[in-house]
């Protein structure tokens, strides 16, 4: 299934974006995650986000899936409003989309193998034999094929990723959200995962969205990427024209450097003060 | 699909054990009979008083439930508390003139009406009525008689209940 | 002064915040049962870990009840010769109040502690959200399912463990202590009422505790802090909540049945 080409005609290549971000305003409790965010997801490309820990990039994937609401702007899906739509709609928006979780969020209670058939099982009528042939054919495709009767917990991190990847492309999505999908991969592991997730895009005619701080792998399958930082859009382009940027924060993101404007810590106190104030309160 | 054949089994046992204690308390605990439609024959019974008895009690005859009392009403005439006993058909041999006591099970059980068999060779009918009673002990009137005669010198009535 | 009347005030605010949560919750719970209707497999699977894995606590503490009962009765009957209506001590402490009473008491520790840690600890994991984002309600995929069995489970348990208990009494009353076994049961069955004392005692009270047992176990780990010390009081506050409710609920509920 997963080898048919696109059933509709490319003639007149749709070329509006599939998500749209405007003005998206998001606040935690008092503190913004977004402030005014714009962004376009262009069909059929790998668009990276990235930025570093805690930037609010698995927010932004919420957002987008419609988990969370914004406190102002517009996320459209596909031409839809994401946070406007009922439930019964948004359900439906949600069928041709999918999202790798963090943490691969399997089903604990279900081995690897339920865990594929899960979303066809609950989504087509399709017979018992096909549903096998389909979710080994998504097993085969991250190298668990073998693994299909372990439990959740007989996995290693990596393999419950891959797993969830495995859940994820089930119903050949229009659109794979991926939080975080090579963090925690060995080198070949991640390397297969880049060429599968290039693989996908282009066979089933995919739009990705990979957020991650991985920055070689991501900038190696991404056709464009976004840096975000402190709730803003720092800088966005195709991954050679980033490379060449003039900004001191991308150039100290995109080639980990440690010292740069990027901070590391959480908003704090000077570190001196802080620890000034301990003192006084032990009385020391 | 073996662990789900044995999961539904497990549950099917569940099921049916649950079902099984319902049945025992309803059969076995309770009187599920009480609820069905009363099949038994009426009979009525005056008495001077009935103390705490009850509709719903039993109608025993030698220490056998014949059947219960289904119905207490008071004359308002005669002034006499008349109790309505459905007796089960297949006791359709009592004798007329049998007699009826209100008695008590135990100190503090509950009270029922014992039947004691007449001579008669004519049986009881629907519609029949005993009419020899004899009323409910009632524990104060009883003390108070007691205390009465032993005020007077005399013995207290050796009756039992 | 000032102080402590603000902070009764914050509490009894977020009581009624939680309470209001909860009931949207139950609303939102009853408006996925008519989906499950096409997966009676679901309810299934759920009987089996709330009411058969639930069996052997029950059976053993209705067995034990049961026989306390019978001890305990015959040593206050035996002096006023009443030893004969041991059997209706038995029954009507057992099917009016002991039975279903302890039977959910029983359930919360055992099945609802259990309910709330799968719960909350699906949602820590994410796999509730995983779920949503396939477009598949947890509502009507683990929540009612859930529910569903343990309102079913709760009725049979309690009878379960009333007959057990019944069994218990005749053990030690006819077995150990010599109480006649014909003055046993005709005792008992003429005393117990069936709708009365069966059917409003262990069906509707167990049925009434099911609801309110089940509600909050399912609720509070839907409610839980995706973290595992949120998740540990959410299971306590399962345990501890319902013990007050069935309590209360208990008295409400005889004060009703058997009030005069
Ligand atoms: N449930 C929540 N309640 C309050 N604040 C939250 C919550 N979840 C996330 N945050 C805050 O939102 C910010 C963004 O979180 P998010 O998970 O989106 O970061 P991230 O970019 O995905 O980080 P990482 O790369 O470490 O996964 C964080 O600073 C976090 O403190
Ligand atoms: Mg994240």
């Amino acid at each position: 299934m997963s080898a048919t080409a696109p059933a509709v005609p490319i003639d007149p290549p749709d070329t509006s974006p599939l998500v749209t971000a405007r003005g998206l305003t998001f606040h935690r409790g008092d503190r913004a995650i977004f402030q005014d965010v714009n962004l376009d997801i262009r069909r059929g490309g790998i668009t990276a986000i990235m930025g570093p820990s805690g930037a609010g990039k698995t927010t932004l994937l919420r957002l987008i899936g419609g988990q969370l609401r914004p406190t102002a702007g517009r996320v459209e899906v596909d031409g839809a409003c994401v946070h406007e739509l009922g439930r019964r709609e948004l359900y439906q928006l949600r069928k041709r989309m999918s999202m790798l979780f963090q943490s691969g969020a399997l089903f604990t209670d279900l081995s690897v193998f339920d865990n594929v058939a899960f979303p066809l099982r609950e989504h087509t009528r399709l017979p018992e034999t096909l549903i096998r042939t389909l979710v080994l054919m998504k097993l085969e495709a991250v190298g668990l094929r073998g693994a299909r009767d372990l439990m959740p917990s007989e996995l290693s991190g990596g393999m419950a990723r891959r797993a969830a990847l495995a859940r994820a492309i089930a119903l050949d999505p229009m659109m794979i959200l991926y939080d975080e999908p090579f963090s925690g991969q060995d080198p070949i592991t991640m390397g297969v995962l880049i060429k599968l997730i290039r693989t996908l895009n282009d066979a089933l005619g995919l739009t990705s969205i990979i957020v991650s701080h991985d920055v070689k792998e991501t900038a190696s399958i991404a056709d464009y990427i976004y840096l975000i930082s402190d709730g803003l859009i720092v800088d966005h382009g195709p991954p050679e024209a980033l490379e060449h940027s003039s900004s001191a924060w991308v150039e100290q993101f995109l080639h980990a450097l440690p010292d740069g404007p990027m901070s590391f810590h959480y908003p704090a106190l000077p570190y001196a003060q802080d620890l000034l104030l301990a003192r006084e309160r032990t009385g020391d | 699909m073996g662990t789900l054949k044995k999961l539904e089994l497990a549950v099917g046992i569940f099921v049916a054990l649950g079902l099984a204690a319902f049945f025992m308390l309803a059969m076995k605990v309770s009187n599920i009979a009480d609820l069905g439609e009363d099949k038994g024959y009426k009979i009525t019974a005056r008495f001077e008083n009935v103390g705490g008895l009850k509709v719903r009690a039993p109608v025993t005859m030698g220490g056998v439930r014949i059947g219960r009392v289904v119905g207490i009403d008071l004359d308002p005439r005669s002034y006499e508390a008349v109790v309505i006993l459905s007796i089960e058909p297949k006791y359709d041999r009592l004798p007329t003139d049998s007699s009826a006591s209100i008695l008590t099970s135990g100190v503090l059980g509950e009270q029922y009406v014992g039947l004691e068999p007449g001579g008669m060779d004519e049986y009881l009918k629907s519609g029949g009525s005993l009419k020899l009673t004899q009323s409910a002990l009632v524990l104060e009137k009883l003390i108070g008689r007691m205390l009465t005669n032993a005020a007077s010198g005399d013995k207290p009535p050796a009756k039992t209940p | 002064m000032i102080d402590g009347l603000r902070r009764l005030g914050r509490s009894t605010l977020r009581w009624f915040n939680r309470l209001g949560r909860a009931t949207l919750f139950l609303l939102r719970l009853l408006g996925a049962l008519a989906a499950l209707g096409k997966r009676p497999g679901l309810i299934v699977k759920q009987l089996y870990s709330l009411g058969v894995l639930s069996l052997p606590i029950i059976a053993m503490s209705g067995l034990f009840v049961g026989m306390v009962l019978g001890l305990q009765g015959y040593a206050n009957l035996v002096d006023f010769g009443a030893t004969s209506s041991l059997g209706t001590v038995v029954a009507l402490s057992l099917v009016r109040e002991l039975g279903p009473v302890l039977a959910a008491l029983l359930y919360a520790a055992r099945a609802g502690s259990a309910l709330t840690a799968e719960i909350g600890l699906m949602k820590a994991t994410e796999q509730l959200a995983a779920m949503q984002m396939m477009a598949v309600d947890p509502f009507a995929r683990v929540f009612a399912p859930r529910f569903v069995a343990g309102v079913i489970a709760m009725p049979l348990l309690a009878g379960i463990f009333t007959a057990i208990g019944i069994l218990g009494g005749y053990f030690v009353a006819v077995q150990q202590l010599g109480v006649d076994s014909g003055a046993f049961w005709s005792q008992m069955q003429a005393a117990v009422r069936l709708v009365d004392d069966v059917i409003n005692g262990v069906v509707v009270k167990s049925a009434v505790f099911g609801w309110v047992a089940n509600w909050i176990a399912v609720f509070e780990g839907y409610d839980a802090i995706p973290t595992s010390e949120g998740i540990s009081l959410a299971t306590t506050r399962t345990v501890v909540n319902t013990a007050l409710v069935v309590l209360a609920l208990d008295f409400m509920l005889t004060a009703i049945f058997f009030g005069v």
